[in-house]
């Protein structure tokens, strides 16, 4: 009834205007949903998305329900760019199953991670059905560190190698990277600490590192 | 090879090539389709050629001997055809040649042996056979017919008529409403509205102004299907006209072939194809003089199932990992290097030269509303007919299995369908118990009739796709939890990894029927698989991730009592789940023969000759070798 109201009175600024969780709340043109319910302080949990780098939707914690008029649909808030007269739901039941099974696949996959326990206690989600195959697996390939590394640094040190379930983060051709300069911004922007055991592997033996793409 | 310098050289040159053909000529058609293909109809059509060179037949006679796509009815390979005298002769093994040149073309008298018999009655031609007597075949009319190999056959069979048309008496608008009214939905499985997708990227263009691009997807990897296929081997042309004139509605001058790796010889006949249209003039710059510019270039996918999805294809085509992105914005809008793109899968452009030369109104006369025009199946699994049909969209599901793929052979039941590959559904055939659940919308489908339209709308109803038109049959032998569980690990293996419901979820619906095969889990699990299932429909990015529980929610939502009796009871109904399974030795039926205990991997089977031999069960793997090598049905399941 609000977002009806909302869309026939035409908005004096250029501003979207919609709702999230009920509370009326504006966007700049080119922000997304996550954007904007950061903006006005509502919570959308994410472990993919950061700020410094564009949004990649591999993790899926961020889904929200968008509801406008008959259409209803469970998509990515990180990816999505509100409309006007949007209705946000960050916790219907079936934004809550999506949630609640990432995290639970998530406690199997990365079971040493203390951030993705917590996070998944929040949810009431304390242990897991799934195989372990790593009890010191941190990592849950989300990307972040690739893009940084790439759109941030400017170099490609970092990149996912194999596919699917076997995806891995690796270095290009599996050896270490001259293009690596040490930075450490994969380190910074990793969301579970993952990369700290594996900087020395990207980076390789310091002594030996010369040519194109090192920075002195 | 001349160049073609406008419509009415188009014309001319058909019109030579047409009185050139001696309507009295004898042609041999064999069969290169990739069912006969496998059963030797290479060997076959070298002995025909090796035949009639040896038999000297005069000038005048000269039979001409044409490889061509595939005839469709593949369980009964090699297919070879003979025309004018219509006769269609089956099942033709190398050493069948010499006969069917002396008794075929020399004395012009039938090989009753090799036709077709079913039920004791024998067809001579094939529009006389059941199989093909219900089909309506459009895209596939010429596909069979003609040699793909060579341009000049598919000119004469009407080939590139469509585009002279287009370019001389419509503008580009009016090919894009063409489309539009004829109500053509994109055949790769979404069943997009192709005008609307057209339109979409003609605005986009227009709006923001530089090059557009199409791309025809030929990355049909679904296990058991081979449509796209059979269109690419059998009547590439069709295809690039209709790329052409979709080119010629957009404004586009670069298309690209999207063609998987795996099919080398729909690359070898694109390849050709393109070179002989370029050659006559069909292709490249000022096509048939109207100062239109347009140009194809095959690409090959690399192998990957994901990669039929159209971001995927666009990322693969610019270099990078075949991975999807998330849409919006769609290609239409942003494709391939930002541009406006329109993909479409091969079918669907094999469509559109039909359209532009009968009309929107003659193909919405085909079908039923909303889901007009003849869809392609590959029929395939326990069905005696099995092949490629091409079938009026709406058809009963019954009259499609039942009619023209003549039902199950043997004594067997007819249990389920498998539709639309990985990403469908398995859709009882007698549909049972209606589940409710809360995506999906059951009441509908009570309401609706019993016997299935196979449409866009009503396999989706099903909580099915009608998908590229893959049709998996299955009888009482096959069990459904390993059927879901064979689409899974298919799924798992093909999903690209990006997003993390997709990655781990296909992982953890597998551990879950993994379990349940083992005859392990509770009740309670289905449950949870169930809502696991809906959390990878709701939570993946792309088109694979959210189909890709399909399998496992249609086949609890209509066979939930045979994942109970695999929990619940620890017994495979169908006999198939290893764990659950134990096969025995009849004693009243075991005549003592010791075949099996030689066969017998583990040779845990013992006994004396001409006595009755038993199954050790501890040792016994349940590879089934005995029962498949018992002379007397003696080897039981239970």
């Amino acid at each position: 009834m609000n977002a009806k109201k909302e869309s026939k009175k035409p908005p004096k600024d250029n501003l979207v205007h919609f709702s999230i969780d009920g509370r009326r709340v504006q966007a700049q043109p080119d922000w997304t949903i996550l954007e904007t319910a950061r903006a006005h302080r509502l919570h959308i949990p994410t472990l993919c998305f950061h700020p410094a780098i564009h949004p990649w939707g591999s993790c899926r914690l961020c889904v929200v329900e968008t509801r406008l008029n008959d259409k209803v649909e469970v998509t990515a808030s990180c990816l999505t760019k509100p409309v006007a007269g949007l209705e946000v739901l960050t916790h219907s039941s079936r934004v809550m199953n999506v949630r609640r099974w990432v995290l639970e696949m998530l406690l199997a996959e990365c079971p040493a991670s203390r951030e993705i326990k917590e996070l998944a206690a929040q949810y009431g989600v304390t242990s897991t059905r799934f195989a372990i195959l790593d009890p010191e697996e941190e990592c849950l390939k989300c990307g972040r560190c690739v893009a940084v590394c790439h759109e941030v640094v400017g170099v490609q040190a970092l990149t996912f190698g194999s596919r699917g379930v076997a995806k891995k983060l690796e270095t290009p051709y599996r050896v270490p990277n001259n293009a690596c300069i040490g930075c450490g911004c994969c380190v910074s922007v990793c969301p579970t600490g993952a990369l700290q055991a594996r900087l020395d592997t990207v980076r390789g033996d310091l002594s030996r590192r010369t040519g194109h793409g090192f920075a002195h | 090879m001349k160049k073609i310098k406008n419509t009415a050289g188009l014309q001319t040159l058909r019109q030579t090539l047409l009185e050139a053909q001696d309507p009295e000529m004898p042609v041999v058609r064999v069969c290169l389709g990739p069912g006969c293909l496998a059963l030797g109809a290479e060997k076959v059509a070298r002995a025909f050629k090796s035949a009639v060179r040896n038999k000297k037949i005069k000038a005048r006679v000269q039979p001409l001997i044409k490889g061509t796509g595939c005839h469709g009815f593949c369980s009964q390979g090699t297919l070879v055809s003979l025309s004018p005298a219509n006769l269609f002769y089956v099942r033709v093994k190398p050493e069948d040649v010499a006969e069917i040149v002396a008794t075929s073309l020399e004395q012009g008298r039938t090989v009753e042996r090799l036709l077709y018999s079913d039920n004791g009655a024998r067809y001579r031609s094939a529009a006389e056979i059941p199989f093909y007597r219900a089909q309506q075949k459009i895209i596939l009319k010429n596909v069979g017919i003609i040699d793909p190999l060579d341009i000049n056959d598919a000119l004469m069979a009407g080939g590139y008529q469509s585009l002279a048309k287009v370019l001389t008496e419509m503008s580009p608008e009016e090919v894009l409403k063409t489309v539009e009214v004829s109500g053509l939905r994109g055949r790769g499985g979404g069943g997009f509205p192709t005008g609307y997708k057209w339109r979409r990227a003609a605005d986009n263009a227009r709006e923001n102004p530089g090059p557009v691009y199409v791309i025809a997807n030929g990355e049909e990897g679904d296990p058991g299907a081979f449509m796209d296929r059979s269109i690419m081997e059998g009547d590439p042309h069709k295809v690039i006209e209709g790329m052409i004139i979709g080119a010629y509605a957009l404004g586009a001058n670069q298309g690209y072939l999207f063609v998987r790796h795996e099919y080398p010889l729909a690359i070898h006949h694109f390849s050709i194809a393109l070179r002989q249209a370029r050659n006559r003039g069909l292709l490249g710059k000022n096509i048939l003089g109207s100062g239109f510019d347009f140009d194809l270039q095959i690409n090959r996918g690399a192998g990957a199932y994901v990669c039929g999805e159209e971001t995927a294809i666009i990322a693969s085509l610019e270099g990078r990992a075949g991975e999807p992105r998330t849409r919006p914005p769609y290609p239409a809008q942003e494709g391939l290097w930002g541009r406006p793109t329109v993909i479409n899968n091969v079918e669907t452009w094999a469509n559109v030269p039909h359209i532009m030369e009968k009309g929107a109104d003659w193909y919405t006369g085909l079908g039923v509303p909303h889901s007009t025009g003849t869809k392609i199946f590959s029929l395939v699994g326990k069905v005696k007919n099995t092949g490629l049909v091409e079938v009026p969209m709406g058809i009963s599901l019954g009259a499609l299995v039942e009619g023209i793929g003549g039902g199950v052979p043997g004594q067997t039941h007819f249990k389920a369908v498998q539709t639309g590959g990985p990403s469908g559904g398995i859709i009882p055939y007698e549909l049972k118990e209606i589940f409710t659940d809360y995506h999906y919308h059951p009441e509908e489908f009570i309401a609706a009739k019993k016997e299935i339209s196979v449409d866009f709308d009503s396999m989706a109803q099903t909580g099915s796709i009608m998908g590229g038109g893959g049709m998996i049959v299955m009888d009482d032998h096959d069990c459904v939890v390993d059927v879901a569980r064979y689409f899974l690990r298919f799924l798992e293996e093909e999903s690209c990894g990006k997003c993390l419901p997709c990655r781990l979820g296909l992982k953890g619906m597998l551990e879950f029927l993994n379990r349940f095969a083992r005859g392990q889990g509770s009740p309670e699990d289905i449950d949870a698989l169930e809502s696991l299932g809906q959390a990878l429909v709701d939570g993946s990015l792309c088109g694979l991730g959210r189909a890709a529980p399909n399998p496992v929610l249609t086949s609890i939502r209509f066979f939930r009592d045979e994942y109970l009796a695999h929990i619940v009871d620890h017994k495979c109904p169908a006999g198939v789940c290893r764990d659950l399974i134990s096969y025995q030795i009849d004693p009243e039926t075991c005549n003592g023969c010791g075949l099996c205990a030689q066969e017998c991997p583990e040779a845990c089977i013992t006994g004396k000759k001409k006595k009755l031999f038993t199954i050790g069960q501890e040792a016994c793997i349940r590879c089934g070798v005995c029962q498949d090598v018992c002379p007397v049905q003696a080897v039981q399941v239970a």
